[in-house]
């Protein structure tokens, strides 16, 4: 059963830029020389270090142990020597500490196949179990570990369970390749997430413009499960969790709640393949495939990457910089977070790195607010971004409260459309710190 | 800069918009110079320089700049092109200035006027300037505006009436040897296929061969701009949409059925084409400051206009009941804009038995 679908109040349709990449096959990165491993790997405190300098550590070897439920265990992504432990700033401002690794000795798992392991015979606490230990999280967006995601939701009862396939950032188009040359893995990667949530229905949302990637995904559908295939718009933000839900089932999330209130748990693409690979292969999540684009990269694409390549790496790997470079951006344009620093690790989250030059950028000076609306009409959460910036600029961040600061999700879509270049989503940010 | 989200941008600025509204109005503008020669240049020039020196001056005075956003420039344009040619230069001049300086900077300029700068300015010469802006020919000589004639053909005709166009033939308006070959083109061609007949004079009033104010009567080149910006998304069709249905409506339904023949007599055509309502349905009314900013919002706000608009025109016969409408909707915009606004995503609740607000009541498919 196929439909399309897509949420009802605001988004933008910012322009796309994913012909550079989303037709060429994943490559397979050079493994870095060195690997900045952050201990901060979710949207959680850092994990606690077990490795110290001078320790030998093998591919997927545990240097970070999880502490509580938000917080996920982190692997070394080569073999070789713990050079130092240093604190580095990630992408988004936090500093967490990593442990820098140098690549020395033989590879465990490099270039074998790897054995299947069967995994219908195991219990639902075993398959958990290996999830956790292979230290799996929200591989785009808000990052979350996966098993205290599916242990806090596995309580509740599961009315939907809705794979994310809408990948509505521009530029990046890594989960997109991944349903495409691995539907099968990510196939069985939602079986079982599917054993351990027993939903009564289970969603297939994919963005309108993966035909190919909804086709391949289709094929392997061969269990005789009723699923919905869900075609969704290509409207922004049409991947977030909110949105999605929205458009695949009809419900919303409720301003102070959260997805399961409603009965949904969603899971992306690419969580849903490191789950296969954690539970299948036995391998912990030690490489991702990170979208690599803009008009200032030589060689865009999708690469294969171990957690904790520098970024200067991974684009010197597509063919370095080209263009005048206006910006490098850790993530999505429209969520990501600009850098400068080139030794910036690629973490478990990173879906993308952009190399944007000022054609893309579109900057401009920031002049008055002309009251022209269109970030109120951009907003999905039915906000008014130019009120509440003003209330907040005011110090009324109180009232900004009351007319829904805290529904805001930081899209960045007012931001993209504001004319006058206001740094809305800066100021709410603000708001919401200094309520 | 800040590293944080977003990244990238539209490609719209503020100054982009602006420059491109100004851009769009230019060929209706060139019409208006071709037509009435010199004096409309120098009305325009004049019009915009006020406005640009206005700005200027505050510029300098706030130690801010912002004339590269445009707005001054395009003030300017808008309040010359709806002046008629045979306007003091003084008018102008002085409804450039009074738009900008009261209207605009006493709010706080750009974006801060909840008033519309260029309809301000107008309003601002109609009541000044009352028989200039009309013209000299109230009682129907050649150079008043085609609205003026026809109410002062009504004042003076005996017997049954045919309606504005059939007005200004009894009083010997001109028709343009183009009105003559379109509309005999359109009639032999295109109308026959649904047995309608098109009098003479329409043609003229699109393509702009009558009278009156500078840039408003080439209908058809100011419908081409906002073509263009609106698909360029500079302006939203929500408004100048809206704005029209109900004018028709009302024109049709009030100035028509209701009140009869005579100076409306229903005709929609007639009364859309003239008089500058077009100028304020395309280029006042969707102005990006003073406009509602949601969509029910705009629709509205349309409405509201296009009625409004109607009354004024049925009851005061001046171009200029457009600006007017304008001003009027104005200030029902704050209303609008915070009683409309969308329901916030996740806030359409059900209370379960216990009282306790917990899912989203009628949203959800069935599994
Ligand atoms: S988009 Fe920018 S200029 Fe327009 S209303 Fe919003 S904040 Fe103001
Ligand atoms: S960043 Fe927040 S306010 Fe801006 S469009 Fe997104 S949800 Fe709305």
């Amino acid at each position: 059963m196929m439909r399309t679908a897509t949420f009802p109040v605001g988004g933008l349709y910012p322009v796309h830029h994913k012909h550079a990449a989303h037709r060429r096959a994943i490559r397979n990165a050079i493994l870095p020389a060195v690997s900045i491993v952050p201990l901060r790997q979710s949207h959680g405190p850092d994990a606690e270090l077990c490795v110290a300098p001078g320790d030998r550590v093998g591919e997927g070897t545990r240097i970070g142990r999880a502490v509580g439920d938000l917080c996920a265990h982190v692997h070394s992504p080569i073999p070789g020597l713990v050079r130092e432990i240093r604190p580095v700033t990630l992408p988004d401002g936090v500093i967490s500490t990593a442990a820098v690794i140098d690549l020395a000795g033989s590879f465990d798992r490099l270039g074998k196949v790897l054995a299947r392991h069967e995994w219908k015979t195991l219990r639902p606490g075993t398959l958990l179990r290996l999830i956790e230990d292979a230290g799996v999280v929200g591989m785009s967006g808000v990052s979350q570990p996966t098993h205290a995601a599916i242990d806090a939701t596995a309580a509740a009862s599961c009315r939907w369970l809705i794979v994310n396939g809408a990948e509505s950032e521009p530029y990046v188009c890594a989960d997109h390749r991944l349903m495409v040359e691995h539907p099968a893995e990510i196939f069985e990667g939602l079986q079982i997430v599917e054993r351990l949530l027993a939903p009564d229905r289970v969603a297939v949302g994919i963005g309108a413009d993966k035909r190919d990637a909804m086709r391949r995904m289709r094929a392997h559908d061969n269990d005789g499960r009723r699923r919905d295939y869900v075609r969704l718009s290509v409207k922004y933000p049409q991947g977030d969790e909110r949105q999605l839900i929205r458009a695949v089932t009809g419900l919303e999330v409720p301003s102070d709640g959260h997805a399961i209130d409603v009965g949904c748990v969603t899971i992306s693409a690419a969580t849903l393949y490191a789950i296969w690979e954690a539970v299948v292969t036995r391998k912990p999540l030690y490489e991702r495939v990170v979208t690599v684009a803009g008009r200032g990269v030589a060689r865009p694409g999708n690469i294969k990457v171990r957690i904790g390549t520098p970024i200067g790496g991974l684009l010197a790997e597509c063919g370095g910089v080209t263009d005048p470079v206006a910006r490098i951006v850790i993530g999505g344009p429209l969520r990501g977070y600009a850098t400068t620093d080139l030794t910036t690790p690629v973490l478990k989250y990173t879906t993308a790195v952009l190399v944007l030059t000022a054609a893309e950028v579109n900057a401009a000076p920031i002049v008055g607010c002309i009251r022209c609306g269109r970030c109120a009409e951009a907003c999905p959460m039915g906000l008014d971004p130019a009120q509440l910036y003003k209330l907040v600029a005011h110090g009324r961040s109180g009232d900004a409260v009351d007319y829904g600061l805290f529904d805001c999700t930081e899209c960045g879509g007012c931001g993209y459309v504001c004319p006058s270049r206001i740094p809305l989503v800066d100021g709410l940010r603000n708001g919401k710190a200094n309520r | 800069m800040s590293a944080n989200p977003p990244q990238f941008h539209d490609r719209a600025t503020t100054g982009r918009m602006m420059w491109a509204i100004a851009l769009s109005l230019l060929p209706a503008a060139g019409w208006g110079v071709y037509r009435y020669g010199t004096p409309a240049l120098f009305i325009i020039m004049v019009a915009v320089g006020a406005a640009v020196i206005s700005e200027g001056v505050i510029g300098l005075i706030r130690r801010r700049p912002t004339l590269r956003d445009g707005s001054a420039v395009l003030v300017g344009l808008l309040i010359g092109m709806a002046m008629p040619p045979w306007v003091g230069l003084h008018v102008p001049a002085t409804a450039a200035i009074f738009a900008m300086l009261v209207v605009k900077w006493s709010f706080g300029g750009l974006g801060g006027n909840w008033m519309n700068a260029a309809a301000g300015g107008l309003v601002f010469a109609f009541y000044s300037w009352n028989r200039q802006m009309i013209g000299p020919g109230v009682d129907g000589e050649s150079s008043a505006t085609v609205l003026a004639t026809v109410r002062g053909a009504l004042e003076t005709a005996s017997g049954p009436v045919g309606g504005p166009v059939g007005l200004l033939r009894a009083v010997g308006y001109p028709v343009s040897s183009v009105d003559a070959s379109v509309t005999d083109w359109l009639n032999a061609r295109v109308l026959t296929v649904v047995g309608a007949n098109l009098p003479g004079g329409y043609v003229d009033l699109f393509l702009g061969y009558v009278d009156g104010a500078i840039g408003e009567g080439a209908v058809a080149l100011l419908l081409i701009g906002t073509i263009a910006l609106v698909a360029t998304r500079v302006i939203r069709w929500e408004i100048p949409a809206a704005y029209f249905a109900s004018y028709a409506i009302v024109t049709r339904v009030f100035g028509g059925l209701v009140f009869g023949d005579g100076y409306m007599a229903g005709d929609v055509l007639f009364h859309t084409l003239s008089g500058g309502v077009v100028f304020a349905m395309f280029y006042l009314a969707p102005d990006l400051s003073s406009a509602p900013t949601n969509r029910t919002g705009m629709l509205v706000y349309g409405a509201g206009a296009g009625a409004l608009t109607f009354l004024f025109r049925f009851y005061g016969a001046y171009p200029g009941s457009g600006a007017f409408a304008v001003l009027v909707m104005n200030t029902v915009v704050p209303l609008l804009n915070r009683g409309l606004r969308p329901r916030r995503f996740g806030t359409r609740r059900r209370r379960d038995p216990g009282g306790r607000v917990r899912a989203i009541a009628g949203a959800g498919r069935k599994p």
